[in-house]
């Protein structure tokens, strides 16, 4: 198992070897050492790799992930796992603001809380959060979904598209256009799915909301026309 | 951009440390700004007597012979240079005085900030230049704070550069812009506050002297804060035994923050944590937008 400490390796030598592993490869789980808060932590990796991060990360950590595991045992800055194409994404910590914003694809776990704008522009990445999400999450979200165990801040999916939301908790207040919604079996099985993904036990699907577009603020409303 | 620091010890033991342990927090954030740095150190008063801070492009002139200069004046006072800065103790009570009397007698020099505690240094150029030439390393104290800047609402000069102090013993360190320091700056200069610069952090922190001058703690004011100032902002404020944290409703400025037994630490970033004793026992957490946070060494006994 390679591990890299960053207090002796530069980071661009550890992406760089992560960007260099050829396809069939065995040896590939790697392991991180004191990564002090570094940004760009194992970004853009397009292999099926392991990453194990052994402390707190900076900004847009795993970033661009495309087939990786990469776990981070402690906090991370802004923007983990931002664009996500596929794979998944573990903080064993908490996640600063953005986290797994434009995500594409790929479940991100965040086992403490995540702060504000939490899947801001969300376009088929899966999240989960065991705590609580600040303000803004799901900004624009367009497809994918967020789950959150503990609550949610003020202006839940503001001008939302077709991402859905799922909160256990409370929720602050909800942004324009963002409703709740029926939660009917599909959902129920849909997100019993998405928590045995995350390890989420011990916690039922009907125990959560869900959160959805009430559609009146993306499409165009033909009585509007007179307005352009 | 801008990157902030700032340090309040609760274990004594480590004030001898203060200076080397917030260089290093600001050394590390020197990639959010590289346009000019500062810190602004509490330490230990002296019974009876108060220092002033000043800075001058002259330094060599202007500081030559200061003390004769002012004892002319009738003002007995003891001058300490450290580089283009230097460290003017006067008797409590005649800092007044002092500044009118050098803005006669030397009027080259700006006041940085005065107080019965705080030292403050801030010059151009990166954090490591800045702290070694005014050798904060060796400074001991009880909290301070440091700022490391991105200008983007005004000129990079050394004026320009944060910490920002209004009032006696109150510094300001600031992330972000404001939008409406014209108009409440024209209202604080009809209050009777005077301005240096036309910064807008210089505003944020006149507004909160302003406020505390009104009978308010640290914490009020910046509660008041949130609803007089507009703009992106998040702020660290030092007073003689106090240390606040604010950030805007919408918060993109980053923060971090970490509590131990023996500190409370602010950084931008993780990374400028990391090096802290204890770092990895401490609860570490993001300030909440809206939401003040301070400590006060007096009101903690």
């Amino acid at each position: 198992m390679p591990v890299i400490d960053l207090a002796v390796t530069p980071l661009r030598d550890l992406n760089s070897a992560l960007h260099a592993i050829p396809p069939g490869a065995n040896d590939i789980n790697y392991e991180v050492l004191n990564p002090r808060g570094s940004h760009a932590v194992a970004v853009g990796i397009d292999a099926p790799v392991t990453v194990d991060v052994k402390g707190s990360v900076g900004y847009y950590c795993a970033g661009m992930n495309d087939g990786g595991t990469v776990t981070v045992h402690g906090s991370a800055g802004p923007g983990v796992a931002e664009n996500m194409m596929s794979g998944t994404v573990v903080i064993e910590g908490d996640a600063s603001q953005y986290a797994g914003a434009t995500g594409r694809g790929g479940l991100l776990v965040i086992k403490g809380n995540a702060a504000s704008r939490c899947g801001i522009s969300m376009k088929g990445i899966d999240i989960v959060v065991h705590g609580s999400i600040g303000h803004m999450s799901a900004f624009m979200g367009q497809s994918g979904h967020l789950v959150v165990l503990g609550d949610a801040g003020d202006a839940l999916g503001d001008s939302l598209y077709e991402a859905r939301l799922f909160v256990r908790g409370s929720v602050k207040s909800l942004g324009a256009d963002c409703i709740e919604k029926e939660m009917r079996q599909e959902h129920l099985t849909l997100l019993a799915g998405l928590l045995e993904k995350a390890g989420v036990t011990q916690v039922k699907p009907e125990e959560f909301k869900r959160y959805g577009s009430a559609r009146r603020l993306y499409n165009f409303n033909i009585d509007n026309a007179d307005a352009y | 951009m801008c990157g902030i620091v700032g340090l309040f010890l609760k274990d004594r033991s480590l004030e001898p440390k203060l200076g080397a342990l917030l260089s290093d927090m600001l050394i590390t954030m020197t990639d959010r700004g590289p346009d000019s740095a500062g810190i602004a150190i509490y330490g230990a008063p002296t019974s009876g007597r108060a220092k002033i801070t000043v800075q001058s492009a002259a330094a060599a002139s202007d500081f030559a012979r200061l003390e004769g200069a002012l004892a002319e004046a009738g003002l007995r006072a003891s001058v300490s240079v450290k580089s283009t800065h230097a460290v003017i103790e006067v008797e409590a009570g005649k800092v007044d005085e002092t500044r009118a009397a050098l803005a006669r007698l030397r009027p080259g020099i700006r006041v940085m900030g005065s107080g019965d505690c705080v030292e403050i240094y801030k010059e151009t150029g990166l954090p490591k230049d800045v702290v070694a030439r005014f050798d904060v390393r060796s400074m001991g104290g009880t909290h301070g704070i440091g700022h490391t800047r991105m200008a983007t609402e005004s000129a990079v000069t050394t004026l320009g550069a944060h910490p920002f102090s209004t009032g006696a013993d109150q510094c300001l360190v600031h992330n972000g812009s404001l939008s409406n320091h014209n108009n409440l700056r024209r209202e604080l200069v009809r209050e009777g506050m005077t301005f240096e610069t036309q910064n807008d952090s210089e505003v944020a922190a006149a507004y909160l002297t302003a406020e505390m001058a009104k009978g308010k703690d640290l914490g009020q004011a910046l509660t008041s804060a949130l609803d007089d100032l507009d703009g992106f902002f998040t702020f660290v404020v030092g007073t003689k035994s106090g240390f606040g944290v604010v950030r805007d409703p919408i918060a993109c400025k980053p923060a971090v923050m970490a509590e131990t037994d023996r500190y409370v630490a602010f950084g931008s970033e993780y990374r400028a944590l990391a090096n802290l004793p204890g770092i990895e026992d401490a609860r570490v957490w993001e300030p909440e937008p809206a939401t003040v946070y301070f400590w006060d060494h007096e009101k903690a006994a």
